[in-house]
């Protein structure tokens, strides 16, 4: 494989990939917090 | 008798018989990076071990890095085997708190175009001749992340190992300097007084702070397998953190262990600045393209940042698109500082601060797509 062909192969999927993998992080984010979301009792433990 | 006292004399002044140009000047570049990390306070954690390596591996007939050598035995177990910097991961897992990003997650995606600039770096030294691999090893100067350039560059191209890192941490600790003009010359003056207000804390659940690191290594390291020791190590140091059950591997991970990898790290980097190895062109080349690639991250970033306030009616400052690289938090006070020159109510630093870690996620993530982009290619072995 010449340069340019593994240049522009590894940019394009490289920046694609980079933007789908945290893309998909940030809805596993929004999921976790839908599962999991903040109860107030949570912060009067940490008073208590 | 004679003789013996003159071998002997000799002996004793074979080191300045063999001392050579090149060594002088190998010497005078390791106490610039000491007068750098101890006077002007240039990241001197790593500094300063690296410009101490890089003397003590030029002096001559010393063979640090020869067989057997002290030096050469740290570089073999640590820096050949990539534990190093894994270790130092740890370590950066444990200290990074990702609450801003938990907060507004959808900002994580100015950490994604923040590592655009290395992939156009790669073509950039591929234009100029670099081989692929290497080519690769400078690109990834770009993550402005240390261990990830490291972990990457003693990897694929040992032999740059030296001038890819004191390009990454160099330029890590020129951001305040060499980002703000290219805000300025990216953004228009309306852009950069864009008010984003004081961000609302959210509260987020501690549940969620506990599964965030082990599901993140899970998804990140099924997408990206050959990036797994990259993302697995961060969130482990980051559950260490949020578990709450283990504060003394917490407090070991973010101390003495990153303290003591630093140091060895530090001298193994200068071990790889011996004299025939730098003094090349090429290590000129690679502090050039290291620069460019920050530059670009830096560009990218804003422009994604006006894509974004486009997107929202004006509702994202562009300037936060400049945190998007992994320099934390040194980037995000950067973004403050200069919003607050154009607009005294603009309170840009939490935001600032969702990109920032949602760019140390991003050149974690974007060396792991490099490298599983890499084996895919048939350019890496598995």
């Amino acid at each position: 494989m010449d340069s340019w062909t593994f240049g522009w192969t590894l940019a394009l999927i490289g920046m694609t990939g980079t933007m789908l993998v945290l893309w998909i992080l940030s809805l596993l984010i929004l999921l976790l917090k839908k599962i999991f979301p903040y109860q107030p009792e949570e912060s009067a433990a940490k008073k208590g | 008798m004679e003789s013996a006292l003159v071998s002997g004399l000799q002996g004793l002044f074979l080191g300045v018989l063999s001392l050579r140009p090149e060594h002088v000047i190998m010497i005078l570049i390791g106490s610039v990076l000491l007068y750098l990390g101890i006077k002007k306070g240039y990241e001197p954690l790593l500094l300063v071990p690296i410009g101490f390596g890089a003397i003590l591996v030029n002096i001559p007939l010393a063979e640090m890095m020869g067989k057997g050598g002290f030096l050469r035995f740290f570089y073999d177990t640590g820096v050949l085997t990539e534990v190093f910097p894994l270790l130092i991961f740890i370590g950066i897992g444990a200290m990074t708190d990702f609450q801003p990003l938990l907060e507004n997650p959808k900002i994580i995606l100015l950490g994604a175009a923040g590592q655009f600039g290395i992939f156009l770096t790669l073509l950039l030294a591929l234009a100029l001749g670099f081989d692929k691999l290497d080519a690769v090893a400078v690109a990834v100067i770009g993550a402005c992340d240390g261990p990830t350039a490291i972990y990457v560059s003693s990897k694929f191209a040992p032999h740059m190992l030296g001038a890819v890192s004191v390009a990454a941490y160099s330029y890590m600790s020129l951001v305040p300097l060499i980002q703000p003009p290219i805000m300025r010359v990216l953004t228009t003056e309306k852009e950069r007084q864009i008010v984003m207000g004081v961000a609302k804390r959210q509260p987020i659940s501690k549940t969620t702070k506990i599964v965030f690191p082990i599901a993140v290594t899970i998804f990140a390291s099924i997408l990206a397998p050959k990036g797994a020791p990259l993302i697995g190590t961060v969130m482990l140091g980051n559950l260490l953190r949020e578990s709450g059950c283990v504060d003394r591997l917490k407090s070991a991970s973010e101390n003495e262990i990153t303290n003591m990898v630093t140091l060895l790290l530090g001298l193994c980097i200068g071990a790889t600045m011996e004299a025939d190895k730098f003094l090349k062109g090429q290590t000129l080349l690679v502090l050039a393209l290291g620069f460019v690639a920050i530059s670009l991250d830096t560009a990218v970033g804003i422009l994604f940042g006006k894509v974004m306030c486009v997107l929202t009616g004006g509702k994202i400052n562009p300037l936060i698109g400049a945190a998007g690289i992994s320099a934390f938090p040194m980037s995000a006070r950067v973004v403050q500082a200069e919003g607050q020159k154009y607009n005294k109510k603009s309170y840009l630093l939490m935001h600032a601060m969702s990109a920032n870690a949602g760019g140390q996620i991003g050149s974690v993530i974007a060396a792991a797509v490099m490298l599983s982009v890499l084996q895919g290619m048939g350019i890496v072995g598995g």
